[in-house]
C-alpha cells in the first residue's frame, strides 16, 4: 500500500465534500439554485467568477457557514449540518474573508486556536497541541515570527499566520474566502505558494479567486461561476477560453500558453463593444 | 516589575500582574475595614481588628464595615465580570451592563415586585436576574449586537433610550405606590450600605451557575474575537455562546443590583482597566477582572465614606462622578478598541 493509498483509507484524512440540489438564499434572495459540485481530492480548485456571481456563498454554504434552504452538503457522504460542528472542525478549515485580528495578539496565540476542535472543557491542552502548532509554524515559514504581534506583520505575512491557524487545525480540507484580495503581487504569490505547498502535502483545498490568471496558474481544477449557476468547471488548460472569459465578465482577450508554466495567460483584455 | 512597562499588556505575565492585584485588593479591604462608616477612629479600629476593642467598636468592625466590605467586593467582582462578557460577547469597548438597560430592566423588575407585595427584605435576587435578562434581550433586540462591524456607538444608545424608558417606568410605578417608593429610594442611587449578609449568601447558587457559564464559555467566547465565521470554522457556535453569555451576564447584574441596586459604569471602567494591564484576550481580561472589580468598588466606597462626612454619599454617585469622565474618554478617543 503506498502513502497516499493509506491516507486516503484513514478516516481523518478522508475528505470528500460535495453539494447535492445546493440552494443558498440571503434572506429572500435566491443566490443559488439546485447546485452539485463536488471537490476533487487532494487538489486546489478556484473559484472564479464575476462580482456577486455567489462565489463566496457557495463558500460558505460549503463550510456550513451558511445554512442551505434545501439540498445538502455532505462531508465524507453525511449531511455536514447533521454532523457535530466540533467534528466538522476537525476535518474541514475555514478561512473567511472578514477576519478579525485582536489588538495584542501573537502569531503563535492566533495559531493555538487552531486547536480548538481538538480539545474539549475537560481536555484544555495536550502535548500534541504544540507539536501541531510548530509543525504550522514550520509550513507556514513563520518560525521566526512566532512572538511577533500580528497587528506589526505584513499582508502576506499575516495572512500567512491565518493559514497556519488553520494548518494547526489539522484538517484534510482547507476552505479559503478570497484568500489574496487585499495583497500586493509579492504577497500574493507568497500565499498561493503556500497553497500550493499544502496541496503536495494532500490536503483538499477550494479557494475564491478574484484574479483569473491567478487561478489557471495555481489551481488544479476551476469552477467558473455566474449568476449562482456553475458556467463550467475542469482543469485550466481544458476549460479556459476566449468565449468562456466573455461569458464571465464581458471582456474580450486573448489567451496564450505561459512560456514556464503552460497554463492560460490573458492579453490583450478589452471591453465587449457595440 | 519594571519589565512590565516595556512589553505589550498582552505579554505581561498574567500570574504576577493577578498577585500585585490581589496585593492590592488586600490592601483596599484593610482599608475598608479601618476607615470611615460608625464614627470609628482608624487607630481604634485597628485595635478591633488585632482583637483589642470594646463590644460597639466589634460591631462595627466586624458587623458594619466587614459586610459592607464583603457587598462591595461581591458586586466589584460580578459587574466587572460582567461588564467583561458583554463587551466581549457584543465586541463593544462601551457595552457595559449600567448603560445598556440590564441594571435599569434589573430595577424595574424589583420596583414591580415591591409594588406587587414583596418588601426589600424578603426580594428575591431571581426577579432582579429576570429582569436583568429581559433588558439584556431588550437590548439586543433593538441595537442588534451581533453581525459584522457594529458601530459601538449605536449600542449606547439604544442602551440609554432603555435605560431612560425603564427608569422612567419605574418611576411612575412609584409614583403610585408610595410604601414600595420609600423601600426603593435609597436602594436605587446604588448602595453597599445596611445591605445584609443573608443575601449574599442567597446569591450563592445563582453565582455557581454563572461560573460554570464562564468556564464553558470563555474560549469560544476568545475566539469569537477573530471573527464570527473563524469561530464557526474552529467548531464554535456563536449563537449558543452568547446566549449563555447573555445569561450570564443576567445572573451577576441581577444578583449585583439585587444587593447594592443598579451601580453604573463599573462593568465599564473594570474591563478597560483589566485590558490596559494584560490585553485584550478575554481569558486574561476575565481572570484580572476578579480582583480588579472589587478594588475600585471598595475604593469608591471608602471615598464615599469620607468625602461627605458624618453623612455618605451613595456608591453609585460616586461611580457615575468617576465613571463617566472614562466613557467620555473611551468615545473620544482617537480609535476605539477593536474587542
Amino acid at each position: 500500500m503506498t502513502a497516499s493509498a493509506f491516507q486516503h483509507t484513514h478516516s481523518s484524512s478522508y475528505a470528500r465534500l460535495e453539494a447535492e440540489q445546493l440552494t443558498l438564499k440571503h434572506g429572500k434572495t435566491t443566490i443559488i439554485e439546485r447546485l452539485n459540485v463536488t471537490l476533487p481530492e487532494g487538489q486546489v480548485t478556484a473559484i472564479v467568477g464575476p462580482n456577486g456571481c455567489g462565489k463566496s456563498t457557495l463558500l460558505n454554504g460549503l463550510s456550513r457557514v451558511h445554512a442551505p434552504s434545501s439540498g445538502v452538503v455532505l462531508l465524507n457522504g453525511k449531511d455536514i449540518h447533521s454532523l457535530p460542528s466540533k467534528e466538522v472542525a476537525r476535518r474541514l478549515a475555514l478561512l473567511p474573508q472578514d477576519t478579525l485580528a485582536p489588538d495584542g495578539i501573537t502569531i503563535e496565540e492566533l495559531i493555538r486556536f487552531g486547536r480548538h476542535p481538538h480539545q474539549s472543557a475537560l481536555k484544555q491542552w495536550a502535548m500534541n497541541d504544540q507539536d501541531a502548532i510548530d509543525y504550522a509554524l514550520k509550513a507556514a515559514d513563520l518560525i521566526g515570527l512566532k512572538d511577533r504581534l500580528l497587528d506589526t506583520l505584513s499582508g502576506g505575512q499575516r495572512q500567512r499566520a491565518w493559514i497556519a491557524m488553520s494548518i494547526a487545525q489539522e484538517t484534510p480540507l482547507l476552505l479559503l474566502d478570497e484568500p489574496t484580495s487585499a495583497l500586493d503581487l509579492g504577497h500574493q504569490i507568497e500565499v498561493f505558494e503556500l497553497i500550493r505547498t499544502l496541496s503536495k502535502q494532500g490536503k483538499t483545498l477550494a479557494m475564491v479567486v478574484h484574479d483569473l490568471p491567478s487561478a489557471c496558474r495555481y489551481s488544479d481544477h476551476i469552477i467558473a461561476m455566474k449568476s449562482g449557476e456553475i458556467l463550467t468547471q475542469g482543469s485550466p488548460k481544458d476549460i479556459m477560453t476566449k468565449e468562456l472569459v466573455r461569458e464571465l465578465y464581458g471582456v474580450d482577450c486573448d489567451l496564450i500558453p505561459d512560456p514556464m508554466t503552460g497554463s492560460p495567460i490573458l492579453i490583450n483584455i478589452q471591453r465587449v463593444r457595440g | 516589575m519594571l519589565k512590565w512597562f516595556s512589553v505589550t499588556p498582552a505579554q505581561r505575565p498574567l500570574p504576577s500582574v493577578l498577585m500585585s492585584a490581589l496585593f492590592v485588593l488586600t490592601f483596599c479591604c484593610v482599608l475598608s475595614l479601618l476607615l470611615g462608616a460608625g464614627g470609628l477612629a482608624p487607630h481604634a479600629s485597628l485595635l478591633t481588628l488585632l482583637g483589642h476593642g470594646s463590644a460597639d467598636a466589634e460591631f462595627t468592625v466586624f458587623h458594619l464595615r466587614l459586610t459592607r466590605t464583603l457587598v462591595g467586593l461581591f458586586v466589584g467582582l460580578t459587574l466587572g465580570i460582567a461588564g467583561a462578557l458583554m463587551q466581549a460577547v457584543a465586541r463593544n469597548p462601551l457595552a457595559e451592563p449600567g448603560l445598556l438597560g440590564v441594571s435599569a430592566g434589573s430595577s424595574f423588575a424589583v420596583a414591580m415586585a415591591l409594588v406587587l407585595g414583596a418588601s426589600t427584605a424578603t426580594l428575591t435576587v431571581g426577579i432582579a436576574q429576570i429582569g436583568a435578562l429581559i433588558g439584556c434581550l431588550c437590548v439586543i433586540g433593538t441595537a442588534k449586537m451581533q453581525g459584522q462591524r457594529n458601530d459601538p456607538i449605536r449600542l449606547v444608545l439604544a442602551g440609554a433610550a432603555l435605560s431612560s424608558l425603564l427608569l422612567a417606568m419605574t418611576s411612575l410605578i412609584l409614583l403610585f405606590d408610595q410604601r414600595a417608593a420609600d423601600e426603593i429610594r435609597f436602594w436605587v442611587t446604588g448602595s453597599v450600605a445596611g445591605r445584609d449578609t443573608s443575601t449574599l449568601i442567597s446569591v450563592l447558587p445563582s453565582m455557581l451557575l454563572a461560573l460554570i457559564c464562564i468556564l464553558y464559555t470563555a474560549k469560544p467566547l476568545a475566539s469569537l474575537a477573530l471573527g464570527e465565521r473563524v469561530a464557526i470554522g474552529l467548531g464554535h457556535k456563536p449563537r449558543r455562546i452568547r446566549g449563555i453569555v447573555i445569561i450570564a451576564v443576567a445572573l451577576l447584574v441581577g444578583a449585583a443590583t439585587a444587593i447594592a441596586g443598579p451601580v453604573a459604569f463599573i462593568g465599564l471602567v473594570v474591563p478597560f482597566a483589566a485590558r490596559a494591564l494584560v490585553g485584550p484576550d478575554i481569558r486574561r481580561t476575565l481572570w484580572l477582572c476578579l480582583p480588579l472589580g472589587p478594588i475600585i468598588v471598595i475604593t469608591a466606597d471608602i471615598i464615599s465614606r469620607l468625602v461627605a462626612q458624618p453623612a455618605e454619599m451613595p456608591l453609585g454617585v460616586l461611580t457615575a462622578i468617576v465613571g463617566a469622565p472614562v466613557l467620555l474618554f473611551i468615545v473620544r478617543s482617537h480609535r476605539l478598541p477593536t474587542l
